[in-house]
């Protein structure tokens, strides 16, 4: 790759030639790594640095404070334990199974309603400047806040329910916020109405960015609108479904605040992901090294996610 | 790409069909708009409605007798925890966090985006790769050490406090929080940068360089006048970030006077002593919530453009 660097060697002969000059160039070729330097280091140390620290914690016997003798695999050995307790389950296997229920149905639920609505909305639709932003707006507002209204119209007693009680429906039962093996759909209801807007616009950007000739050449064929769509358009959008994919997988594997505000980690726990099994037994239960056990299995299952994809992106492309 | 349904058809028997087609595009478009607006909806309604209203009436009715009652208890009156003087010193605590951290991490990153693209040296793609992958990892994994450095800094910053009467902002958790905001947002402040810039001219740079000017100057006069787009969409995204930040906050400030609004936004619903007074709920949930929705009202074109960068390689 030519860059700026390369052009600056061959300035310096110019420098030197005047006495006193080398200091100062020397420290002009070094300058752009002097600024980079601070970001660089900090994230060695306060991301990869850390890491390693978490690691070393989750060998160690640490309970309510850190302890730094290495006691060998326990926590693991407990946490693997924890995997096959189901009857009655434990709160690590609660966590494991509402991340594959939620992770599974949160990530298709998005990017079906976010390509469907992006297909509604690219067919010449008035008024799309009026509803892109309310798809939209929710990734916007911190769960924190949407948590209280949701909270509020899944309560059996104050909304959903009770407006159609109220309406004339009396038979209509809702209470999935207060039952423990349904209250982790609410969260994934919750999830996919804060996030379905923005993989809409991702999808719509790339619907977009499809050249108007192929679909064109297609219909001329007497391709049919859904034949168009599943045979031509859907295979062009491959890249923006992994994005896509991407973006969800890592959201859906760091989502904690959800859980919080919606259930407050749901009756017994049921709700927990292990995000918030880890907060809870680091900070709550003083199971530190337990806690830190079950963050490096988070960050290990986002590595296997991410890392292949950033390797794919970041490989130096021909150009 | 153009309307797929217009052309290429018989007009006779697609008339019809055409019309109730559309029909049933805005239909379905309307009802998702409901939906996503429902949330909204109801705490704007239910932030105005007086708690005989909320007992007695319908969640979804608009309210009877609008009161703005709820907005100025939950602001200055209503009890986060054991203290009773509303969310107002909260949401300064977020506004004292926010400012510094977004400036901050902004103007790093445009830096590093600089540096990456128009003064590469060997390994700055490892270098860039290895601040995108933190973008990415759960927090939690960070969590615990971050805890422990900032509770020995508070020590530290007693300890100097005691020597020499000034702590120097350790062990404050605005300035806890800005540090950690600034750590974990370099690496999508660098991604969008780097990106940006990574489309800019090098040969601006190159015969900036001839004539003689140093890597400050044409930062300053050649980039930075070039980048507003770009920083529009970094500033936007980061302040979002931060001022939703919920895991950060309740674990390095959750408790008393310099709790975050989002944490203390949790307590104030979570405190179950009386009756829950849901209209000030609502509209403390409103309050916390109308920074972000004025900034992405008026902005809102280019948060996507912030997400997507996020998202796919520029």
């Amino acid at each position: 790759m030519s860059t700026v660097a390369e052009t600056q060697i061959k300035l310096t002969p110019e420098h030197d030639a005047r006495p006193g000059a080398t200091v100062r160039s020397r420290l002009q070729d070094l300058l752009p790594k002097i600024v980079l330097a601070p970001s660089f280091a900090a994230t060695v140390v306060f991301v990869y640095g850390f890491i390693l620290w978490t690691i070393y914690l989750s060998f160690t016997n640490s309970k309510t404070f850190p302890s730094y003798d290495i006691t060998g695999a326990r926590a693991y050995q407990r946490l693997w334990r924890w995997t096959f307790e189901s009857d009655p389950p434990s709160s690590w296997y609660t966590s494991i199974t509402n991340m594959g229920i939620f992770g599974f149905l949160y990530i298709l639920i998005c990017l079906a309603l976010g390509l469907f609505l992006a297909i509604l909305l690219d067919q010449k639709i008035r008024g799309e400047g009026v509803l892109r932003p309310i798809y939209l707006y929710p990734m916007a507002l911190s769960f924190i806040v949407t948590g209280v209204a949701w909270k509020w119209f899944l309560d059996p007693g104050l909304g959903l329910e009770q407006t159609l009680h109220q309406w004339g429906w009396t038979s209509f039962h809702f209470d999935w916020i207060k039952n423990k093996d349904f209250v982790i759909y609410t969260v994934v209801i919750a999830g996919v109405w804060q996030a379905s807007g923005f993989i809409m616009a991702m999808f719509l950007a790339g619907l977009r960015g499809i050249d108007g000739e192929i679909m064109k050449a297609a219909q001329i064929d007497g391709a049919s609108t859904f034949q168009l769509y599943r045979r031509i358009v859907i295979p062009l959008l491959r890249p923006v479904f992994l994005s896509a994919f991407i973006v969800l997988a890592h959201l859906a594997i760091k989502s904690y605040d959800l859980v919080v505000a919606l259930t407050s980690g749901g009756p017994g726990g049921s709700a927990w992901l292990p995000s918030n099994f880890m907060y809870e037994f680091t900070f709550k239960r003083n199971e530190m090294a337990v806690g830190s056990a079950s963050a490096v299995i988070m960050l290990m299952t986002l590595t296997a996610i991410i890392v292949p994809y950033l390797y794919s992106e970041l490989r130096e492309k021909p150009r | 790409m153009s309307a797929v349904t217009s052309p290429a058809r018989p007009a006779s028997s697609g008339m019809s069909a055409r019309t109730l087609n559309r029909i049933v595009i805005y239909g379905l478009l309307a009802l998702f708009a409901i939906f996503y607006l429902m949330p909204l909806f109801v705490m704007l309604v239910t932030s105005f409605k007086t708690m005989d209203e909320i007992q007695n009436g319908n969640m979804l009715s608009l309210p009877q007798s609008p009161t703005i009652e709820p907005w100025f208890k939950a602001w200055g009156q209503t009890c986060v925890g054991l203290t009773c003087a509303g969310i107002k010193g909260y949401f300064w605590n977020s506004i004292k966090m926010v400012v510094p951290a977004v400036l901050i991490s902004t103007l790093l990153g445009a830096l590093n985006g600089y540096v990456l693209t128009k003064w590469r040296f060997r390994g700055h793609t490892l270098v860039f790769a290895m601040m995108l992958f933190a973008c990415f990892i759960p927090f939690q994994s960070v969590l615990l050490p971050m805890a422990t450095i900032l509770g020995s800094l508070g020590r530290f910053g007693a300890t100097l406090q005691n020597a020499t009467g000034f702590n120097f902002g350790l062990g404050n958790s605005t300035v806890n929080l800005v540090f950690v905001h600034v750590v974990y947002g370099l690496g999508f402040t660098t991604l969008f940068f780097r990106n940006y810039y990574e489309a800019f001219p090098t040969e601006l740079v190159k015969a900036a360089q001839v004539d003689g000017a140093s890597f400050f100057q044409i930062f300053r006069r050649i980039m930075l006048p070039n980048s507003m787009p770009i920083f529009v969409v970094t500033v936007i995204y980061q302040f979002t970030n931060i001022w939703n930040d919920f895991l950060f906050a309740s674990a390095y400030a959750g408790t008393g006077d310099v709790m975050p609004m989002t944490v203390a936004l949790n307590n104030v619903v979570n405190t179950s002593t009386g009756v829950v007074e849901y209209n000030v709920n609502m509209a403390a949930a409103m309050i916390a919530a109308l920074p972000t929705l004025i900034v992405y009202v008026v902005a809102g074109r280019y948060f996507v453009r912030g997400l997507m960068a996020g998202a796919v390689k520029g």
